[in-house]
Parts: structure tokens; C-alpha cells; sequence
């Protein structure tokens, strides 16, 4: 337990930490509007930050390794995990400058916020007690509550702040509150503790009704971060009031934080509940499945549509967390945990794109998030039509992306769970999920455009474009490499 | 019983009652000072548990600065009341439905298998001073969190001032560098004038 050891362990932090406030500074002497120095400096600490994580794997081998007092974990699934969020990150910077820019919004305080909140991911992918994860959510909260309230002059903007910062407050208090709970009747703040104190009551059959009634807290607490029915007011609201490209970075990075969340208070602390908690991700999945699916048929506005998408994909992936333990038996929990984190990467990837597109799309003054704003799109861009073909199958998936990939992994899951009826029930709603992402690719090769527009020149968002719709459909080839990564980061618990 | 078990109670009834009326005033400065009480009652209880430093600090930083801060926001913002109220007739039934099953629940859950509550923790009484203790642990055990803490301030201080600062269009102010860097040529132009003729 020496410093130097600790202070390897949190170098990927560290490096966030220092990039964000030297930014904070430089973009002081920033020149002009577009500044360059300060993108630059950001995409430099993403890559630096990431860098670090492989030299920390490198370093640890990949061992479990505890630093601070057993307030901070490293292990490979907290690496995996912040390399993903550092790369959602960079690429959500890419597909956002030029719509900021055109906004007046692509500002300094833009670019240390959205470090700031890496940050506070990075902190709950590898935090090992209720403390650290409860202050990695606090501070990604607060991040993302002043990036949505950032086009201060737009009403839409602001009531979505408002609502999202509310709703947020409340999760936060149920979520302590049923930390507090779990710390009275453990002891201990630490997850390993907790979990084996938890252990000990379940075999001893005592005091257990405090532990379920903490556990039914912290399960809406997760629900909330993860945005899943019956916590998932404020998703619709501030994937639409937000202005797009801060929708971009909300709709996925956190996700991975949230799962990581999940799985750090869920498996970590309290495996031995988990016939209880299972029984609530149950309900929560069906119901988003359901209420995710149909309201989203209903929709005309893009942003609002993916919200709703966002809202049955999280059900669908919380289909692998629930599978994991049958009658006290967690022989396949790795499968069944390691098919959850490939949906949640693959969702992430897919909403990236999504929105990417949607970014793309829209120029000076001009927003696209109607549906209207999709008809045709194959006479004006064939090419970026094709990329949303590829995009739409995996969101709605089709083989042979990703996405089909995804579900397939998580839908067998819950098969050999012995959840049939769950997984029938997760087959048919993606079959209804279906038909809105068809709907689009319907508008783009088979409708008139509505006007004439060209497609705005992006070359970097165009790339990146192309590289995130064509990972897609290579991931979806070829899933085995990306799943055998997540089936590893998930032994390594 | 015991002083102390009376005393608790005492205490306990009192932050109870006072929750209560925190989100059942209808004046906000009421609730506000509801809220104040609340934190004093809560001091007490942690002074009965040994944690002078902490039931100080509570009264020093929330009682003497936040709650001040708030009340003035209170006073201070035109706040309309009855628009507040507006929904609040037609949303009742909902939210009370909802309430009264949470609170079955809840109760059905503690209820079902009551086994009492285990003892407290015994109160820490530690030969040096509960502050010391504190401190020492803040600084060693639980640095990295309190590290945290302090990125969650920076970053509350960012957000408020990216979202709340506004440059005036019309201010007058003078930047005293670009003064003296001024050159002549950029201050005075010379136009040359044809002369006028007589008439």
C-alpha cells in the first residue's frame, strides 16, 4: 500500500484531472472561436488519458489491484471501460465541433466540462466502495446538468436542465438512502466487505429485510442513471430539449458509466441478493421493453424516437444482468454479464452514430430531427444514406451487424437462465422496435426529398462516420473478438 | 431509560415534525426556517453520539451559511405560488395512490420479518480530540475521496459561472495594454482635403 504504487493505479484519472484544468486555463489565451489549441489539448488528454489505462493493464498484467485504502479499484474490466468511454468521448468532440461551432456553443468551458465528466466515469468504473462511486456520480451529474443548460437562450434547453436536475437530485437521494441502508446493516462503506458480510447474512438468514429494503433503493437509483421504465421521465426531455450534440454525449459515455455502476454495486456487493435484485430488473426490463418500443412508433421528432430506443435498448441489455444467477448458481453469471457489457459497448457505438448523423445533417440554423428531415437523403447523399441503412439495421438488429449480434448474445443468455417467456416477450418488441427504425430507411430510399439541400462537408465527421457505421457491420462479422475482451474484463470482477 | 435514550427521542420527534413541515408549509420562508430546525435537532442528535466536530460544522456551514444563503434567494425572488399550486389538485390522487403503495410497501417489507434493529455502534470516544480522528482519516484513509470532493467543488464553480455569466455589450471597459500598444497610425488619419475655392 505504498503512494507510488497508488498513484500508478489512478494515472488515467490523474491525466483527465491535469487535462481538464490545464484546459480551463489555455482556453484563456484562446484566439478565435474555432480554437483549435484547446481541441487539440482535449483530444490529446483523451488520448493521453487512454494511453495510460493500457499502460496501467500493461503494468498490472490485468490483476485485480486495490489502491487508496481499498477505495479504488483496477481491473480489466474498469480498463476496458474507461478505454471505451475515452474513445466514445473523442469521437462524440469529432462529430460535435462544427455544430457547436455554428451555435456559438463550442466554447471552453464545452470541452472542460465534458473532461470533467470522463472524469467522474472513470472514477465509477473503478470505484470500490459506496463513497468513490457515489462522488464519480456527483461529479459526471453535474457535468452533464451544466453541459445541457449550456445554450443558456434556448427555453427548451433550459427546462431540460431543469427537469434533468431535479429528477437527478431525487435519484441521487433515493440511491443514498438505500446506501445508507446497506451500510448500516453491513458496517462497511467497501464493496468487497459488503459483499461478504451480505454473504453472511444470506447464510445465516438474518437481518436480511434491511439489506432487501437498501437493495430496492439502490436498484431505482441504477435504474434512474440508466434510464429504464419506471425512472425514465427525463430521457425524452433532454434528449430532445438538449441541443443535439450534447444529446450525443449524454446518450453514450455515461451509459457505460451507468453500467459500470450496475455491475460494481449489483455483482461486486451483492451477488449473494441477486434473486432479489433479478426479480427487479425483470420488471424494469419488461416494462421499458414495452413502454420503449411503442412510444417510440408514436414519434416524429429524431432526437425524441432515439430517446424512447434508448430507453428499450437499456431494457434489452439489462436482459444479460438478469440472467446471471439461476437457484443460487452463477456458473454461467460471466456469459450472461459479459453479453450485457457487449450490448451496452455495441449501444454505445450505435448512438454515437445515430446522432453522429443527425449532427451531420444539420447545418447553420438549420436542425435535422424530424423525420421529414431523412426523406431522400439517399439522392442527396448515397453514401451517408448507406451508413444510416447500416446504423438503422443495428439499432433495430439485423443481422449482420452488431446489433443483431447484440441481442442475439443477451436474448440466449436469458434462455439459459430459463427466462423463455422473458426472452419471447424480448423478441417480440424488437420486432415492433423494428418497424420505426425501418421507417427511416423507408423515408431515405423511397421518398422525395423534401428540399434540396446538399449534405454539409465534414471531412472529419464524414470519416468518422464511415469508420463508426462500418465497425458496425464489422463487429457484427466478426463478434468474437469484442466478446471474448468482454468475457475477460468480466472474469476479472 | 436512560437520560440520553430521552434525550434522543426528544430529538428525533423534533427533526421528524420538523421534516414534516419542511414540504408541508405553504410559506417558503417558513419552510426554510422548518429546514433550519431540522439541522439544529439533527446537530444535537450527532452531539449525542460523540461527534462534537460534526455537529458543529453542520451548524457553522449549514445553519449559518447555506440556509442563510437560501432564505435570501426565498426572499429575494418574486416567486408565484399559486402557479406552483396550480397542478397540484389535479395531480393528487395520482401521487397519492402512488405514495400509499410505496409506503404499504415499505412498511410490508420492514414489517414482514421484524428481527428489531441491531444495536448502534458504540459512540467513539477517543482519548484525543474527535477532530484530530476526523482530520486524520479525511488525510490518509480517505484521501482520494476527499480529492473528489474538491474536483465536484471546481467543477460546481465552472458550471455555475459558465452558465451565469453574461458579457455586457454595452461596457466601457478599457483595456489598458491595447492602450499603450496604440500607434499613431491607428489613431490618426490623415485625409488630404481639395481647397476650397472662393466663389
Amino acid at each position: 500500500m505504498n503512494a507510488a504504487n497508488d498513484l500508478f493505479l489512478v494515472l488515467p484519472e490523474l491525466v483527465l484531472l491535469a487535462g481538464g484544468c490545464a484546459l480551463l486555463v489555455a482556453d484563456l489565451y484562446a484566439k478565435s472561436e474555432a480554437r483549435r489549441a484547446s481541441y487539440l489539448l482535449a483530444q490529446a488528454t483523451l488520448a493521453a488519458s487512454a494511453a495510460a489505462t493500457l499502460f496501467v493493464l500493461w503494468g498490472t498484467g490485468g490483476a485485480l489491484a486495490y489502491a487508496f485504502h481499498g477505495l479504488y479499484v483496477a481491473d480489466v474490466l474498469a480498463h476496458v471501460l474507461k478505454l471505451a468511454a475515452c474513445g466514445a468521448v473523442s469521437a462524440a468532440l469529432v462529430y460535435s465541433r462544427r455544430y457547436l461551432l455554428d451555435r456559438g456553443l463550442w466554447r471552453g468551458e464545452f470541452l472542460a466540462l465534458l473532461l470533467f465528466a470522463l472524469l467522474g466515469m472513470a472514477v465509477m468504473m473503478s470505484a470500490a466502495s459506496f463513497l468513490t462511486l457515489y462522488l464519480g456520480l456527483e461529479l459526471l451529474s453535474l457535468c452533464l446538468y451544466a453541459l445541457v443548460a449550456l445554450q443558456r437562450d434556448s427555453a427548451a434547453a433550459t427546462e431540460a436542465a431543469m427537469k434533468y436536475f431535479v429528477l437527478g437530485a431525487l435519484a441521487s437521494g433515493l440511491l443514498l438512502y438505500g446506501l445508507s441502508m446497506l451500510y448500516g446493516a453491513t458496517g462497511s462503506l467497501a464493496l468487497t466487505e459488503v459483499a461478504r458480510q451480505v454473504g453472511l447474512a444470506v447464510r445465516g438468514g438474518t437481518q436480511q429485510t434491511f439489506l432487501v429494503f437498501g437493495l430496492v433503493f439502490v436498484v431505482a437509483g441504477i435504474a434512474f442513471k440508466l434510464g429504464v421504465v419506471p425512472f425514465h421521465m427525463w430521457i425524452p426531455d433532454v434528449y430532445q430539449g438538449a441541443p443535439t450534440a450534447i444529446t450525443l454525449v449524454i446518450g453514450s459515455a455515461p451509459k457505460l458509466a451507468a453500467f459500470a455502476m450496475a455491475v460494481r454495486l449489483l455483482v461486486n456487493g451483492l451477488l449473494e441478493l441477486a434473486a432479489d435484485w433479478q426479480q427487479m430488473l425483470a420488471i424494469l426490463a419488461v416494462l421499458s421493453m414495452a413502454l420503449g418500443n411503442l412510444a417510440a412508433i408514436a414519434q416524429t421528432n429524431l432526437k425524441r424516437m432515439l430517446a424512447y430506443s434508448t430507453i428499450a435498448h437499456m431494457g434489452f441489455m439489462l436482459l444479460g444482468l438478469l440472467s446471471g444467477v439461476v437457484g443460487g448458481n452463477w456458473l454461467n453469471a460471466a456469459d450472461a454479464y459479459a453479453a450485457a457489457m457487449f450490448y451496452t459497448l455495441v449501444y454505445v457505438a450505435m448512438s454515437l452514430g445515430a446522432f453522429g448523423v443527425l449532427l451531420l445533417l444539420s447545418t447553420r440554423g438549420v436542425e435535422c430531427e424530424t423525420l421529414d428531415d431523412m426523406k431522400g437523403l439517399n439522392r442527396r447523399s448515397p453514401w451517408t444514406a448507406f451508413l444510416v441503412l447500416l446504423l438503422m439495421f443495428s439499432l433495430a438488429g439485423v443481422p449482420p451487424t452488431a446489433g443483431f449480434y447484440a441481442k442475439f448474445a443477451v436474448i440466449s443468455a436469458a434462455v439459459n437462465a430459463g427466462q423463455v417467456g422473458l426472452a419471447v416477450f424480448a423478441v417480440l418488441f424488437s420486432l415492433v422496435g423494428a418497424f420505426y427504425y425501418l421507417r427511416i430507411v423507408k423515408l431515405m430510399y423511397f421518398d422525395e426529398p423534401a428540399g434540396a439541400s446538399a449534405v454539409p462537408q465534414d471531412r472529419g465527421a464524414r470519416m468518422l462516420l464511415s469508420a463508426n457505421g462500418l465497425a458496425l457491420l464489422a463487429v457484427g462479422l466478426l463478434p468474437q473478438p469484442l466478446m471474448g475482451l468482454c468475457f475477460v474484463a468480466i472474469k476479472s470482477l | 431509560m436512560a437520560f440520553e435514550t430521552v434525550l434522543f427521542y426528544a430529538f428525533g420527534a423534533v427533526l421528524l415534525a420538523a421534516a414534516l413541515r419542511v414540504i408541508t408549509a405553504r410559506n417558503p420562508v417558513h419552510a426554510a426556517l422548518y429546514l433550519v430546525l431540522a439541522f439544529v435537532t439533527a446537530a444535537a442528535l450527532w452531539l449525542l453520539l460523540h461527534a462534537e466536530f460534526l455537529a458543529l460544522a453542520l451548524v457553522l456551514v449549514y445553519v449559518g451559511a447555506v440556509m442563510v444563503l437560501f432564505l435570501f434567494v426565498v426572499m429575494m425572488l418574486d416567486v408565484n405560488l399559486e402557479r406552483l399550486r396550480e397542478g397540484f389538485r389535479q395531480h393528487l390522487p395520482l401521487a397519492l395512490a402512488v405514495g400509499v403503495l410505496m409506503a404499504v410497501e415499505m412498511a410490508l417489507v420492514l414489517l414482514h420479518r421484524w428481527q428489531g434493529v441491531a444495536a448502534p455502534p458504540r459512540a467513539l470516544a477517543p482519548e484525543d480530540s474527535n477532530t484530530r480522528a476526523l482530520g486524520r482519516l479525511l488525510y490518509t484513509q480517505y484521501a482520494y475521496a476527499f480529492e473528489l470532493a474538491a474536483v465536484v467543488l471546481l467543477v460546481a464553480i465552472v458550471a455555475a459561472i459558465a452558465l451565469t455569466l453574461r458579457r455586457r455589450k454595452d461596457r466601457r471597459l478599457v483595456d489598458p495594454a491595447e492602450q499603450v500598444r496604440a500607434r499613431r497610425a491607428e489613431r490618426v488619419r490623415l485625409v488630404s482635403l481639395p481647397a476650397e475655392k472662393d466663389r
